[in-house]
């Protein structure tokens, strides 16, 4: 049955001993990567761990789609995942069987520099760092819920769940230790004497609740302030939910906020990335042929595209900016702000370790930089996408605009009890995008199916603020 | 210290079979999702105008689960030019508003997710068919129809590994390893492989002739040319599929009506008036002639657009049709009607008088309607039994 191996022995030999020159020329120029553990795999094992972002996931027919897609895009060659990295410790990092020794050294070079992303980046602190370990008894859990309560009836519920993916808190157990400390001095502020004679007017209160009038219960807003965390929301507040069901709810939660610190830094991972595969290589005695095979290829990766951002190319320009802007400093920024020439490369080591996409387009994209990526700004015209905008302010906000909350509207839980019959109140925090209103009557549909009561959801239609309602049958939509 | 920091290897993964388990749980929601719109895909055109084998690509809305997003029309885009555009700059084209549209979407532009699902005919006309028959089907004398049908009832010793019985292969090892005094699994041999095979049974079914008539007057214009060979495609279809041989005689009429092969019965287009009462005519003739109701079961179809020559002709015409229904199963008469706000055509309203349950007329107005069409013809029914 086994087949005839596609790298031999001494290959194979060759790659690991290429791979660890490669450790060691990272090392060497400051990078502080994760262990690695490099594993080569057929395409359809690629593409199956490209689709479900992890090896070992649960299964759901969305990961089967994915997978279809970008195994037929494979095939037909229109685009080709060389490597994936696991951001576990030690880190995982998957290459593509088939890849040729150049190749295979780039990716290595350009894993290693995710790995030590991963590693540094502020953002990645609290991920966990078992996440093939968790990802699988995740899978585990909920195939033994597909055993007891039927796949049909598992798969219905994560398609539900799905749909609200996104809206997770990463800065959450931060947020409600507040919460919890505001409440407790309320609390406290009640029960605190403000006069001697306190128990003097208890003595009366107690006379008022012998006539058989009870005080009146304070009525305490849930959620306190306003909640991000709708899968959390909901799995600790919505009535009807079996155990199984909100055990499902915690684990697409857990693997999501796995995700979100990969969602929020793709444009300075990508971009840190290929800043150092390139600097990498460039300490590689490669052959002259090699040569030619690497600036090829690393052309593809980098080239700009006309319809999005690619991330690897606006992000490794960037960090050549700041690397630039700090070696050789204007005499101005000496002066004024005390800048000293050479310090580029600290810069940049500090840069990947705070930031996240938000803050790095909106510190470190200059109007130099939008000028020479020449990026503009289009929108749809009739029948036709125009370009509408070239001014270099307007690009960067709206570019910091579209990377906020990872490209995903801000909506919160305002009230989980509203009208006080249990009715679930969600706001969008519209900062003038529009929700797609068709699509947010369907996922309300899902969210009543969870919740088990009418749903509403607060926006901005046209500058005028709309409540969209569902109520179980239908939606509805008044301006308020 | 350094050869522990990084490690490099490649394991077997040929057993891996994850994704594309989960790849076939979308295939077949995608199978429902084509289900459930039937009605629209049977009449596409790529579908008709197809060779009947080839793949053809149906469009259907992308199954994705709702999320809440952006409104990406309304949206402002960002993009990279080549260190030349300019405001003003068109860089691509936006698909119609109208609804599905044929085009194929642009590339990476954000818009809506249309997914071509890739099916055969086959695999469609499954979907279609699965629980139509000819109805009244009844016994002849004759059983001149013989299909094969495949039945696994047999097991040996050797065979293909694709029909390996699992369970009778551990029994039989189970019980090699207990004469050996140690009842359990483990040691396969191939000794203990068991296949199961299969026979190949002849079965002679009952005979079937399917008469199909078809309107190629002045009067059918593009559209009723097009609804009546849609549903003729799909009618020829499903026979070919559930009998192995049925077989079918096809029939062109204006004033005068011949006999005509497949091929020009499917696109032969011609003018002139109507006289629906030749086609049934040379209909009873051809049963006269070469099918024996005792022997044979008969179903007669007719796909006009109800515009016949005159009040003579329509009497004319139910009086065959009575005739006709003496010695077939069911007659069906289908009525192309574009737009027609319920008003029946003249030959309708006289087949209004034809009380026999074996008569079937439906009024397709759109595209649509042929699927409920073909279902309400080929819907099983019992000999005698009213529907």
């Amino acid at each position: 049955m086994s087949s005839e191996p596609i790298m031999s022995g001494k290959e194979l030999g060759e790659l690991e001993r290429a791979i660890e020159e490669i450790w060691n020329v990272a090392l060497r120029l400051g990078l502080d990567p994760f262990p690695t553990h490099f594993e080569i795999v057929p395409a359809a094992i690629m593409y199956e761990f490209g689709a479900y972002g992890l090896p070992g996931r649960y299964s759901h027919w969305t990961h089967g789609k994915a997978y279809q897609r970008m195994k037929m895009m494979y095939d037909y060659g229109l685009s080709k995942i060389y490597e994936l990295v696991i951001n576990t410790n030690p880190c995982y990092a998957f290459l593509l069987e088939g890849n040729n020794p150049l190749q295979n050294k780039l990716v290595a070079a350009h894993v290693l520099a995710h790995s030590d992303f991963f590693k540094n980046n502020l953002h990645f602190r609290h991920t966990s760092r078992q996440m093939l370990e968790v990802a699988s008894i995740n899978a585990e859990r909920i195939r033994r819920y597909e055993f007891k309560h039927g796949r049909r009836e598992v798969e219905e519920f994560l398609d539900r769940v799905l749909c609200i993916e996104e809206h997770v808190d990463p800065n959450l157990s931060m947020r409600r230790k507040e919460w919890d400390e505001d409440r407790d001095r309320e609390d406290r502020r009640v029960q605190e004497p403000t006069s001697p004679y306190d128990d003097l007017f208890k003595l009366d209160e107690r006379g008022q609740q012998s006539l058989g009038e009870e005080a009146p219960a304070r009525h305490r807003k849930i959620p306190p302030e306003p909640e991000k965390d709708i899968l959390l929301f909901i799995a600790e507040h919505a009535a009807d939910l079996e155990e199984w069901q909100r055990d499902i709810i915690h684990i697409v939660r857990a693997e999501q906020l796995y995700f979100v610190p990969q969602m929020m830094t793709k444009v300075m991972n990508e971009g840190w990335a290929s800043y150092w595969h390139r600097e990498i290589m460039h300490q590689l005695d490669l052959t002259e042929d090699e040569h030619i095979q690497f600036a090829n290829l690393n052309a593809a990766v980098t080239a700009p595209s006309a319809h999005q951002i690619n991330p690897y190319h606006v992000g490794l320009k960037i960090f050549e900016s700041i690397k630039e802007r700090w070696d050789n400093p204007t005499e101005e920024e000496m002066r004024e702000l005390g800048r000293q020439p050479g310090q580029g490369l600290a810069k940049i080591f500090e840069v990947r370790e705070l930031e996240s996409d938000v803050s790095f387009l909106r510190n470190y994209l200059t109007k130099e930089l939008v000028d020479e990526l020449d990026l503009y700004i289009y929108k749809r015209e009739g029948d036709q996408w125009v370009i509408v905008e070239k001014d270099w302010q307007k690009i960067r906000d709206m570019l910091v605009a579209s990377m906020t909350n990872f490209g995903v509207p801000y909506i919160v839980v305002e009230d989980g009890d509203y009208r006080r019959n249990r009715e679930l109140y969600l706001r969008h925090c519209y900062e003038g995008q529009e929700l797609d209103l068709r699509y947010a009557e369907r996922t309300m549909q899902a969210i009543y199916d969870l919740w088990g009561r009418p749903v509403h959801v607060e926006t901005v239609v046209d500058g005028r603020k709309m409540l969209i309602s569902f109520d179980g049958q239908k939606a509805t939509q008044i301006y308020i | 210290m350094e050869k522990q920091a990084v490690s490099l290897s490649r394991h077997d993964w040929s057993l891996h079979r994850k994704a594309p388990a989960d790849q076939a749980r979308h295939n077949e929601k995608v199978k429902e999702a084509i289900k459930s719109n039937l009605a629209d895909i049977v009449a596409e055109e790529a579908i008709i105008t197809s060779d009947g084998n080839k793949v053809v690509k149906v469009p259907i809305r992308s199954l994705e689960l709702p999320h809440f997003r952006y409104d990406t029309n309304r949206k402002d885009h960002l993009g990279q030019g080549n260190g030349d555009s300019q405001v003003g700059d068109v860089i691509g084209q936006a698909p119609g508003q109208a609804g599905p549209g044929k085009g194929k979407g642009a590339g990476d532009l954000p818009g809506v997710d249309y997914f071509d699902a890739e099916v055969t005919i086959d695999e469609l006309a499954d979907i279609m068919f699965e629980d139509l028959a000819l109805p009244n089907l009844e016994q002849k004398q004759a059983q001149q129809i013989e299909s094969t049908v495949i039945r696994f009832n047999d097991i040996r010793k050797s065979g293909p590994m694709s029909s390996l019985d699992k369970k009778r292969t551990i029994l039989e090892n189970i019980r090699r390893n207990a004469k050996m005094g140690m009842p359990k699994v483990g040691g396969i041999k191939n000794d203990d492989l068991r296949f199961k095979t299969w026979t190949e049974d002849v079965r002679f079914e009952n005979n079937a002739v399917i008469i199909a008539m078809r309107d190629v007057s002045g009067s059918m214009g593009e559209f009723e040319k097009y609804i009546s060979r849609s549903f003729y495609f799909w009618m020829v279809k499903f026979l070919r599929r559930k009998y192995n041989q049925v077989q079918i005689v096809f029939i062109t009429h204006h004033t005068e009506a011949k006999e005509v092969d497949e091929q020009t019965f499917f696109t032969l287009g011609e003018s002139g008036g109507t006289k629906v009462s030749s086609a049934y005519r040379l209909a009873l003739d051809i049963i006269a002639q070469r099918y024996n109701p005792r022997d044979w079961n008969i179903y007669p179809f007719h796909f006009s657009d109800g515009d016949n020559w005159g009040e003579t002709d329509n009497r004319l015409c139910v009086d065959l049709v009575h005739e006709m229904l003496q010695k077939c199963n069911v007659f069906g008469y289908g009525e192309i009607r574009q737009g027609g706000y319920g008003s029946l055509s003249t030959l309708m309203s006289a087949f209004q008088n034809v009380k026999d349950p074996k008569f079937i007329g439906v009024t397709i107005e759109d595209k649509s309607g042929v699927y409920p069409a073909l279902r309400q013809f080929f819907s099983p029914r019992q000999p005698g039994v009213e529907s």
